[in-house]
């Protein structure tokens, strides 16, 4: 039996002191403006870094087919974001797309 | 009077603390549905892999991090050794880091004690609403209660849904098969789109994307990091390369 208590306790704090190492020593440093230009990255890379293997990796590794409905779904979202820049838009088209694809594939396989 | 003076120069767009808080609330909504799926399957694992019921509801309620948490029960299945699994905890968590330095000037003149409670409920989640939030340009000041209500909002339903996951999960249809999870996909791609707008933004997302793949086999999420830092690399590099031809 692991000791549960002791290996959440250590968890919990190991995961607080990440999230909070850098709010806490805010008042210590200051990001000049190239920092703060360069930080405008994160957002988007680390997204899509989430994103990409979420659509394309398959229980089987890479999938980029037609069979990948999430790849089919990705796209169209892609599509409906740029044109409309609607997020709402975007989430629910995307997401039937997905689903209605998915239930295409089903039928023909 | 004084009210209106400090606000004037934000072109009218103050909303008070409340609704900036439901906001918030309203637009992690499609993240909590695309995370509903793995509290449950998180709840069901857990109590069938060893923890005890207040073990996996502690999980969810001390250490709220999703990925760190099913590699933990992983672990615990495997019978490793509480401190390793404290280490991988660690290490699956790194990336928060990359979180908290982008959301710092934003939070920076929040006091103390909002600064502990948004890092604690910090995730992939409410970091993708709140810094959507912080960077619209309408200089409302009451950003931080955005932030607040996404956190809480996915906090909550973290929650509810390992509770749900450890109570009926053994009785529901296999949540992984839902396709639900996709709806943090077709979300978080309507939040990259509208960044691609300059060259160096598409490299560093073409970047990102293609690292990813390639670094997937990475253990603890490690390729997340590679990806994102490459990304931020190639986005620096083609801006000095394209504003500074030779």
């Amino acid at each position: 039996m692991i000791p549960e208590g002791l290996m959440i306790t250590g968890m919990a704090i190991a995961t607080f002191t990440i999230r909070y190492a850098i709010f806490g020593a805010s008042n210590r440093f200051t990001l000049s403006p190239a920092w703060r230009h360069t930080l405008r990255y994160v957002p988007p890379v680390v997204l899509t870094a989430i994103v990409v293997p979420e659509v394309l990796m398959g229980d089987g590794g890479l999938d980029v087919s037609v069979m990948n409905a999430r790849l089919v779904g990705a796209i169209a979202a892609v599509i409906i974001a740029a044109t409309t820049r609607n997020l709402l838009l975007t989430i629910s088209l995307g997401m039937a797309v997905f689903f209605g694809w998915n239930e295409c594939l089903g039928l023909w396989t | 009077m004084i009210q209106l003076q400090d606000y004037s120069h934000s072109r009218g767009q103050f909303r008070s603390p409340q609704a900036e808080f439901w906001a918030g609330a309203r637009d992690i909504l499609p993240l909590i549905i695309g995370a509903i799926p793995f509290g449950i399957i998180f709840g069901t694992l857990a109590t069938s892999n060893g923890l005890s019921i207040g073990g996996a509801l502690a999980m969810s309620a001390f250490v709220f991090a999703g990925s760190s948490q099913f590699i933990a029960v992983g672990l615990v299945a495997a019978g490793t050794g509480w401190w390793l699994i404290v280490l991988t905890t660690f290490i699956v968590n790194l990336r928060h880091l990359l979180y908290a330095v982008s959301l710092l000037p934003y939070v920076q003149s929040l006091p103390r004690r909002w600064q502990t409670v948004l890092a604690f409920f910090l995730t992939d989640e409410s970091f993708a609403v709140a810094i959507r939030r912080y960077e619209q340009a309408d200089g409302a000041p009451m950003k931080h209660w955005h932030h607040l209500g996404a956190s809480v909002t996915m906090y909550g339903s973290w929650l509810l849904s390992t509770l749900l996951g450890i109570t009926i999960g053994q009785t529901l249809p296999n949540a992984a098969n839902w396709g639900l999870d996709f709806a943090m996909s077709v979300t978080f791609i309507g939040m990259i789109v509208p960044y691609v707008k300059t060259q160096p933004m598409a490299i560093a997302t073409l970047i990102s994307g293609s690292v990813a793949l390639l670094a997937y086999p990475l253990p603890h999420k490690l390729g997340l990091i590679v990806a994102a830092i490459a990304g931020i690399a190639a986005g620096v590099l083609s801006e000095r390369t394209l504003t500074h031809p030779r």
